[in-house]
């Protein structure tokens, strides 16, 4: 760190931190004891006192635990990392993300080039999973979890991978849709099938309203707009009593029906129910199984349209614009309209789920709407690869259900994934399963030009 | 086309522009014309307030005072008073980049076929004939891409068309940036330093380019250029800036022989005792002569 | 009045807490053009180990109330400003160079992360402390309602205005200050000729964490409790401060977070206290619509 830099600017590529071996030349061991030791005194200085004493509250007042045991082993676990790390890098020779396409470049170009045949695998595994004898109701539940988290991030992959805009309130269009749903089936009894839409529409709507004067900010900007709106409609569903009921929410919202029939075991009085109707014993999972298709084809739903519509102008000029603003404007683009169209349609699919997500559970409550909700879709989206229809579902799986596996690792499962979102930055910036498939090509695997 | 390309009428009329950036006077009362079926080059020593120009005409900056008029065939228009897409959509004015501006991770073609966005945008009925995927838009499509397939033909890109644009080599990033330029059917091309960074052969190839632009599709060109050998072989018509001030106007031949130029490029020859400001003038000059690549 | 002047002196209070957080928004915005989001949660570690070392000195037997204060504000400096020196150099010095999006993405990552992270390691619960610093001076009594000043909210503002001379005078004249500058304008050309970019860079999260650690301190003593969401929040507003004044301005970022913390205090005070937070995040939204250079930043000319 003390010496000068070299003149040609090549420090700021150096991985810093202590001299650099020059040209693949071997550190000696002082040096490498040096470095892990360096690493080290950080860890101890991290760990001492955040780690080595615990505030408990008691009836005094707060006391103090001391965990020396908790310190040491941080320092001993970074003491041992780093010198693992530098072996490793010097082993390879090269520093990182030089050696050409790595075996993860490769795997996402395989998955991407694939993605028709494995989507349809998966499709027909989601399809036939719930008829399994091995499926059960906490299966579907879950499965069901795993699918409004595929929508939402499908949903917000139109406004961040494609358009390019970081869009921190996300949240806010999933609890319009909730809200709208919830409001209009309970206060003026209207349907599913016909509120679903419209919460739609109103979250869409909300999306251009927010949209419209913030869409001409600078990324950073625009990402801090968009988290102060998503706060400031959560602080407004939670203080606005005579409408949202405030922190208690609204409960008894209607469950949806089976093209009017109901999934009760004793309907009211002339209209069958499910069971009665099929005639076959009922089934508390028959609306858990609904559900589940519901859901499975409202992601389907987002699926193809964004499938679709990346192969129009309009998609085209949002990935456009997340390459190259200036450059789009000089070519005529509208970058506003632009923008706005895709912020417009990722809040209608994040108020469909969030509509979905108001009838499954039958009753919302601000505290489904936080911040930390937005963080989580935008962790799907990015950890997935940005722009990744695939990396998605891979995502979301894998958050929603490694916690579901071990109880105990739920608490530790915000600390993975914040610690996640950091890793796979730095690993891949553009994501895990970043690979872009081409929407149109002339040589390549025939024209593939609708 | 050659009907085209003896159509010699004024485009676009530059009256008193002046821009300023806070204390800095970067254009100072430029007037000048450009006429279609011409090359315009812009030239001037570093600084001179070139792309500043530019960016005035394409709307990128405002203009602190004067008028910009375009002649177009439906009706006069004032860039001043339009937004910059507007200007490019509207007026059909089009411009590449110093620094050149792709869409890197796109493809070749899917670069050519986002700058005929307006046209397909109609075709597609605002999304939703190609949500729907009607025959109308599938013929507009397949259009976009034939006109696509022409220039990658022109600029000798065709078998790149599948590569991604941030890919491809420095001289073939130029030569994409005006085809996607022209795929956006423009009236008046406005290119900066398009030589910038080329070997000679390139830019033997670029001049070559620029003249057939002019003479197969009638536009008009406006050039920035320092190259004085690109400058002088194929513009019809010059206009020379220092310090935000217009120096000359005139043809090549003009210009080569104005003393006001004469002193602004070659000063330090003629003269023994320099102005002040003419000195940094002259870092352009071995710019320009060799075939160095990588300048800008 | 006299509410009014209380309202003041609170509002002030409050202000100069945003305006030291806000500072290591607007540094570090300057230097690298990120925000950086984790900010807000490197406050709140300030504030956890302020609360730890006051136990600490409880247990050691130190009661003498100004070396507390001085103890406590130096160690939460300290270990503090490793944190935010390691927050640097593993979350975003590796992105330098990366698309736009990323290091913001890693920031927020590294913010989910450190709550959870001392969330686990100090429980969710909220920290009460019992108060070090009690007793005021009544500036005035009118029909009853006696406007005071805290020791604590004298200390507090007056260390805030020496904080803020000095880090002026350590931007304005020092070599360090020169080199942040020097790298503000153009890193590229600041590493030829010769500034060491990954050390100046470096140093400015320091500075911008210890100075987190400086409002931690003080909201600890403030409020007399803390827990580990504070940092979200704070953040947030300390973020609008330093829009508000003009990111990248130093004295805007102290400008900015006094006036959210008397738009607070007197909206609070005034209005309603539930749509309070409302009120700061609309102000930030109108403030980076309409005037995104704030008040005292320079706009930035789009480079084409």
């Amino acid at each position: 760190m003390a010496e000068h830099p070299l003149p040609g600017g090549t420090t700021a590529a150096k991985p810093s931190g202590a001299p650099a071996p020059d040209g693949g030349r071997r550190s000696s061991l002082a040096d490498m004891g040096k470095e892990a030791g360096l690493a080290a005194f950080v860890a101890l200085m991290l760990a001492l006192p955040m780690g080595g004493f615990k505030t408990t509250e008691a009836v005094t007042g707060l006391s103090l635990t001391f965990r020396p045991l908790f310190v040491l082993a941080a320092v001993a676990f970074v003491f041992v990392g780093r010198i693992v790390l530098i072996v490793v890098r010097e082993r390879r020779g090269v520093p990182r993300g030089d050696g050409g396409p790595g075996l993860m470049d490769r795997i996402a170009r395989g998955a991407s080039q694939g993605s028709t045949t494995i989507g349809i695998v998966i499709l027909a595994i989601a399809i036939v999973m719930p008829f399994m004898p091995f499926s059960s109701r906490y299966l579907i539940d879950t499965a069901t979890t795993v699918l409004i988290y595929v929508m939402l991030g499908w949903g917000l992959n139109i406004v961040v991978g494609l358009a390019g805009l970081l869009d921190l309130g996300y949240v806010a269009f999933y609890a319009v849709g909730a809200y709208s749903y919830a409001l209009l089936s309970t206060e003026f009894g209207f349907s599913f099938w016909i509120c679903l839409p419209l919460a739609g529409m109103f979250a869409a709507l909300a999306g251009v309203l927010l949209g419209f004067p913030v869409l001409r900010l600078r990324g950073d900007y625009l990402a801090i707009v968009t988290l102060g709106f998503g706060e400031i409609i959560r602080l407004i569903l939670l203080n606005w009593y005579e409408v949202t009921n405030g922190p208690d929410g609204i409960s008894r919202i209607p469950r949806p029906t089976f093209l009017g029939l109901e999934f009760t075991r004793r309907p009211v009085e002339g209209i069958p129910a499910f069971h009665q109707y099929f005639d076959i014993p009922y089934s508390g999972q028959h609306r858990v199984i609904f559900l589940y298709f519901l859901i499975l084809g409202l992601a389907l739903l987002t699926n193809l349209f964004t499938q679709r519509i990346r192969k129009l102008p309009v998609g085209r000029g949002w990935e456009a614009l997340r390459e190259d603003e200036i450059a789009c404007r000089s070519l005529g683009i509208n970058p506003t309209n632009t923008k706005l169209t895709a912020f417009g349609l990722g809040a209608l699919f994040g108020g469909f789920a969030g509509a979905f997500f108001a009838t499954r559970q039958g009753f919302i409550s601000p505290e489904s709407f936080t911040f930390i909700e937005s963080a989580i879709i935008l962790a799907i989206v990015v950890l997935g690869g940005m722009g990744s229809q695939l990396g998605v579902v891979l995502a979301a799986t894998l958050l929603i259900v490694l916690p579901e596996l071990g109880r105990e690792l739920a608490q530790y499962r915000m600390l993975v994934f914040g610690a996640a979102m950091v890793g796979i930055m730095v690993w891949r910036p553009r994501g895990l399963l970043a690979h872009r498939e081409p929407t149109v090509l002339l040589h390549g695997r025939g024209r593939g030009a609708t | 086309m050659t009907q085209a390309a003896s159509d010699n009428s004024v485009l676009l009329t530059v009256e008193h522009m002046t821009m300023r950036f806070g204390g800095i006077v970067a254009i100072d009362d430029l007037s000048f014309e450009a006429r279609k079926g011409e090359i315009t080059a812009i030239i001037g020593p570093n600084g001179a307030g070139k792309t500043t120009v530019f960016n005035c005409l394409t709307g990128f900056y405002k203009p602190t005072v004067g008028r910009i008029a375009l002649h177009h065939p439906s009706g006069m228009m004032l860039l001043e008073r339009m937004e910059g897409f507007r200007i490019a959509h509207r007026g059909g004015v089009a411009r590449t980049f110093q620094n050149i501006r792709l869409f890197g991770r796109m493809t070749v073609l899917e670069n050519l076929i986002v700058a005929q966005h307006n046209a397909l945008m109609r075709a597609s009925a605002f999304t939703v004939a190609g949500l729907l995927g009607l025959p109308r838009y599938r013929r507009a499509e397949r259009r976009a891409v034939d006109k696509a397939r022409d220039w990658l033909d022109k600029v000798q890109l065709l078998d790149f068309a599948d590569w991604e644009a941030g890919n491809l080599p420095y001289g073939a990033q130029r030569k994409l940036e005006i085809a996607r330029c022209m795929c956006n059917d423009p009236l008046l091309l406005c290119l900066d330093e398009p030589a910038a960074g080329l070997n000679l052969r390139e830019s033997a190839e670029l001049n070559e380019m620029l003249r057939s632009i002019r003479d197969e599709q009638g536009i008009g060109l406006l050039l920035i250029e320092h190259d004085m050998n690109v400058v002088m072989g194929i513009s019809d018509h010059i206009v020379v800036l220092d310090y935000g001030r217009k120096i000359a106007d005139g043809t090549p031949t003009e210009v080569r022989h104005d003393p006001a130029v004469i002193r602004a490029y070659l000063g330090e020859d003629e003269e023994g005792d320099l102005p002040p400001m003419v000195s940094d003038t002259m870092e352009v000059q071995p710019e320009g002569t060799d075939d160095n690549a990588g300048t800008a | 009045m006299a509410y009014f002047t209380q309202q003041l002196i609170n509002g002030l209070t409050l202000g100069s807490i945003y305006g030291l957080i806000a500072i290591g928004y607007t540094l570090v915005y300057g230097i690298i053009g990120m925000i950086n989001f984790a900010h807000g949660e490197i406050y709140m570690l300030g504030a956890f180990i302020a609360i730890i070392t006051f136990l600490l000195l409880g247990l050691a037997g130190v009661t003498f109330v100004p070396l507390v204060l001085l103890l406590v504000l130096i160690l939460s400096m300290l270990f503090t400003a490793v944190y935010g020196w390691t927050l640097e150099r593993m979350a975003y010095r590796p992105l330098r160079g990366a698309p736009r999006l990323a290091p913001l993405i890693s920031a927020i990552g590294m913010s989910i992360f450190l709550q959870n992270y001392v969330q686990i390691l100090q429980g969710a619960r909220v920290k009460p402390i019992q108060p070090v610093l009690t007793g005021g001076m009544v500036l005035a009594e009118t029909d009853g309602f006696a406007v005071t000043l805290s020791y604590l909210q004298l200390i507090i503002i007056v260390l805030t205005v020496v904080l803020m001379v000095a880090f002026s005078l350590l931007i304005g004249k020092t070599k360090l200050g020169r080199a942040q500058r020097a790298c503000e304008q153009d890193r590229a050309m600041a590493a030829l000729v010769g500034v060491n970019v990954d050390k100046t860079i470096a140093l400015t999260f320091v500075m911008g964490a210890a100075l987190a650690a400086v409002a931690g301190v003080m909201v600890t003593l403030y409020w007399g409790v803390i827990d580990f969401f504070i940092g979200f929040l704070a953040g947030l507003k300390a973020f609008t401060a330093a829009v508000l004044g003009g990111i990248g301005s130093l004295p805007g970022a102290m400008l900015g977070g006094i006036l959210i913390g008397l738009i607070e205090a007197f909206w609070s005070s005034y209005f309603s206290v539930e749509y309070k937070d409302v009120a700061s995040f609309s102000i930030l939204v109108l403030v980076l619509i309409f005037m995104p250079y704030g008040l005292l930043g320079r706009p930035e000319i789009e480079k084409v």
